[in-house]
């Protein structure tokens, strides 16, 4: 204390601080709570020392104890796998009807195959699998090669039209703008059109029948129904992957789209094909 | 009847006695409480073993729920996350009733302290009702207060060892209660207690109860009034909600000043002498170890045990009860004023005495009218209000509900007929400990049917399903309504669920989306 002095009201002795005048009275800290104060510096050195802290150029000091938040996380996710390892052996083991018939497995499935979804399918399909123009939409009910887990399974293994895989799914849509005349295509599409709604001219309906019985019940059945074994589509139901109405049948008809997907087989194992088909059949189209 | 120089002068100096010189830190003053005896110090008995009782015996009292909830009359289920207090269960989402119960405890203390100052700090406040119980042991072990401070001046004996260290297990001992005891709120008692001493309880359990027992020896037993002094942020705040009308412990110096011990040579002398007798009863029985007859100051906690020492003697004396008393701040200035002729002169006992030594008729009284003043009624009108309204959502709350989350992406799906899809989470909430079958039906959007994923439930618009006593059952719902019945973007309809067995149901209104054109 520099200065002595008493305050004249209180009668209590200042601190000897003054700022402008006023003066702080000497009201003394408790000897335990300095302690105290001395006890947390001693404790936060130990700390630096004992845990990661000082920054170094390049890095920081590792601590003597070895912590690290990177090994902390590391043993949480070993722990994690530890636990969902005997799902996992089962999904292995179990068929993909299996699977979905089993109540708790097919809970993992769905979350597991839910996860590799949007890291894998999200980019064409969609993050709710709604697909758009040219990529299916997994929630519906029509199925081009199937909506059945084992199906489902197969076009995700070895993909669509995907060269590289000898077993891929494998369909062609001829370029019927080759084979047949434009009068024949507005014919033949405007009786397609005719199957799900209504037509411009109805009086094409009836030609486009015959060139639709000539070219085409081969693939798409004689109802029009489609067929899941070449993919063919049914073109008497409300969902069309590349568009509806005349316009956009006669052009597909013309020169078709044909999209192409991948074989998922090799690249995410077969595992994680089973928990994918699963919970795609989740999604509320399958069959 | 005694004379002032027979009562026996007591040797204590209050800790924060600004007479001394203070350095900057200043080392402890140890405080030897004695005993009080009196009506405050019998109240305080009374508080502590209701306190204590609630504390201790509330884990064991049982409560029949039935066979699908526990049976524990008060229980913090935090693994399950359920809340039992008597007849009421709470979910976390009713977790506001226990924020309503702190705005209430708040306010109370607004109103408590508003009209008899820090009651809370002075009998019902844990920190005071344990150091109490340890003062309780102490006394017991090595004596009153002269007693105390001779062992505790005296060099160390094999009997002050003895003492000593039976006194701090005994304190080990009941700190360690008072940590076990905390852990049977927060499982089921009989079985926790049988764990916790075959070694077989969860490891928290042994962590809590050594923290708390540590916490316990340490605040109650070592710290004692240092916690209220320097640790405790409510002196601070209650001393803000007092005012000239709240009831604090108050040394009337307009009738005790001057003090003297030797009143007959200073009457005699011809000087006016007050009734303080300056014993030091009342800062020998401080547990704060502060002397009351320097004004109302932080450290006091009004436990009003000097009340009961300073009666005590003028007892002894013939005088009047209430020399300390529970006075408000505007009586006792109104008697200073009396006392000192207006502020003009130093305090002269006679001025509010008549001729034949009682009272005039002018001294001021407290009178429980002072209760009832705006400030209070605001706080009584605040804390009824907050009651009656948790009151009344207790009584009228759902014990069954539906919550409905309309898929995020895809919005609606056409499906291959035509017709539009959308996908809700519902979830149903039985909020009772019995199981129940509840219906749930969809009222509104016509034609449409509902089928549950997972669930061999035939699509339709109503279907009945069981839930778990006292669980969320969580369902994965499709409705579907054909492409000819659809009105619109967006259509609004009701999930209803109700319980056939009770009547019980809740609405919840969800929108069904549809693309702009739907054929």
């Amino acid at each position: 204390m520099s200065d002595e002095h008493i305050d004249e009201i209180s009668g209590i002795s200042t601190t000897g601080h003054e700022w402008d005048g006023i003066r702080e009275l000497n009201n003394p800290l408790p000897r335990w709570w300095v302690w105290t104060f001395y006890i947390t510096v001693v404790w936060a050195i130990g700390y630096t020392i004992a845990y990661p802290a000082w920054p170094l150029l390049h890095s920081a000091t590792t601590g003597v104890l070895g912590y690290s938040s990177r090994h902390d996380v590391g043993n949480e996710l070993a722990a994690a796998e530890v636990a969902k390892g005997k799902y996992v052996a089962a999904v292995e083991s179990k068929t993909v009807s299996e699977i979905a018939a089993d109540d708790a497995l097919r809970e993992f499935a769905v979350a597991a195959g839910g996860a590799a979804f949007k890291v894998n399918c999200v980019q064409c399909h969609g993050s709710g699998a709604q697909g758009s123009a040219g990529f299916p939409n997994l929630n519906d009910d029509d199925w081009l090669w199937g909506g059945k887990t084992g199906q489902i399974q197969q076009t995700i293994t070895h993909g669509i039209r995907f060269a590289t895989d000898p077993d891929t799914r494998l369909s062609e849509m001829p370029a019927f703008g080759d084979i047949i005349t434009a009068d024949q295509i507005a014919q033949v599409s405007a009786y397609v059109a005719s199957l799900s709604g209504k037509v411009k001219d109805a009086s094409l309906i009836e030609p486009g029948a015959k060139v639709f019985a000539e070219n085409c019940v081969a693939c798409h059945g004689d109802n029009a129904k489609g067929n899941k074994e070449f993919g063919a589509p049914d073109l008497t139901d409300a969902i069309w992957l590349y568009g509806s109405g005349e316009a956009a049948i006669a052009a597909q008809i013309h020169a078709p789209k044909q999209g192409v997907m991948p074989a998922w087989g090799e690249r995410l194992g077969e595992t994680k094909v089973k928990e994918l088909a699963v919970y795609i059949h989740s999604l509320g189209g399958g069959e | 009847m005694l004379d002032n120089t027979q009562v026996e002068r007591l040797e204590a100096e209050a800790v924060n006695s600004a007479r001394v010189r203070q350095p900057m830190y200043a080392a402890r003053k140890k405080i030897f409480p004695k005993r009080a005896a009196g009506s405050f110090r019998q109240f305080k008995w009374i508080v502590m073993a209701i306190t204590l009782g609630i504390y201790y015996l509330t884990p064991w009292l049982r409560w029949d729920r039935g066979p699908f909830a526990p049976d524990q009359a008060v229980l913090l289920d935090l693994a399950n996350r359920r809340f039992y207090f008597f007849f009421i269960e709470i979910w976390p989402q009713e977790f506001y009733y226990v924020a309503g119960l702190l705005v209430m405890a708040g306010v109370g203390l607004f109103l408590i302290t508003s009209t008899v100052g820090r009651a809370w700090c002075g009998y019902a406040c844990p920190q005071t009702v344990w150091v109490d119980l340890f003062l309780v042991v102490e006394r017991a072990i090595e004596g009153d207060r002269n007693a105390r401070i001779k062992l505790d001046a005296g060099p160390w004996t094999a009997r002050k060892l003895v003492l000593r260290v039976s006194k701090h297990a005994i304190w080990l001992v009941i700190g360690a209660a008072t940590g076990g005891a905390w852990i049977f709120y927060f499982a089921d008692a009989p079985t926790l207690v049988g764990e916790l001493f075959t070694g077989t309880a969860a490891p928290v359990a042994y962590i809590t109860v050594a923290v708390l027992t540590a916490t316990t020896y340490t605040f109650g037993g070592l710290m004692r009034e240092q916690v209220c002094t320097y640790m405790c942020p409510w002196p601070r705040i209650q001393a803000a909600m007092l005012d000239e009308s709240s009831l604090t412990v108050t040394y009337n110096d307009w009738r005790g000043e001057p003090r003297s011990r030797h009143a007959k040579k200073v009457l005699a002398a011809g000087q006016s002498v007050g009734d303080c007798v300056d014993c030091n009863a009342c800062v020998a029985v401080c547990p704060m170890g502060i002397d009351i007859r320097d004004g109302q100051q932080l450290e006091c906690i009004t436990c009003a045990l000097c009340i009961d020492a300073c009666d005590g003697v003028m007892d002894k004396l013939g005088k009047e009860r209430g020399l300390i008393s529970y006075a408000t701040l505007s009586d006792y200035n109104a008697n200073m004023m009396l006392a000192t002729a207006g502020g003009a002169s130093s305090v002269n006992p006679s001025l509010v005495r008549t001729a034949d030594g009682l009272f005039s008729d002018k001294v001021s009284h407290f009178h429980i009218r002072k209760i009832f003043r705006p400030r209070t009624y605001v706080y009584m009108g605040l804390w009824s209000l907050i009651g009656l309204g948790l009151l009344y959502s207790l009584l009228a709350r759902d014990r069954l509900e539906v919550n409905v989350l309309h898929d995020r992406n895809p919005q609606f799906v056409t499906l291959s007929d035509g017709s539009i899809r959308n996908g809700y989470t519902v979830k149903l909430l039985n909020m009772i400990p019995e199981p129940r079958t509840i219906v749930v039906t969809i009222q509104g959007l016509y034609g449409a049917d509902m089928s549950v994923v997972g669930d061999d439930i035939p699509a339709g618009r109503s279907f009945t399903i069981p839930v778990e006593p006292d669980r969320l059952k969580m369902l994965k719902v499709f409705v579907r309504q054909p492409a000819e019945q659809i009105r619109g973007t967006a259509q609004t309809f009701t999930f209803r669920v109700e319980d056939k067995a009770s009547f019980e149901a809740d609405e919840y209104t969800a929108t069904f989306n549809a693309p702009e054109i739907a054929k």
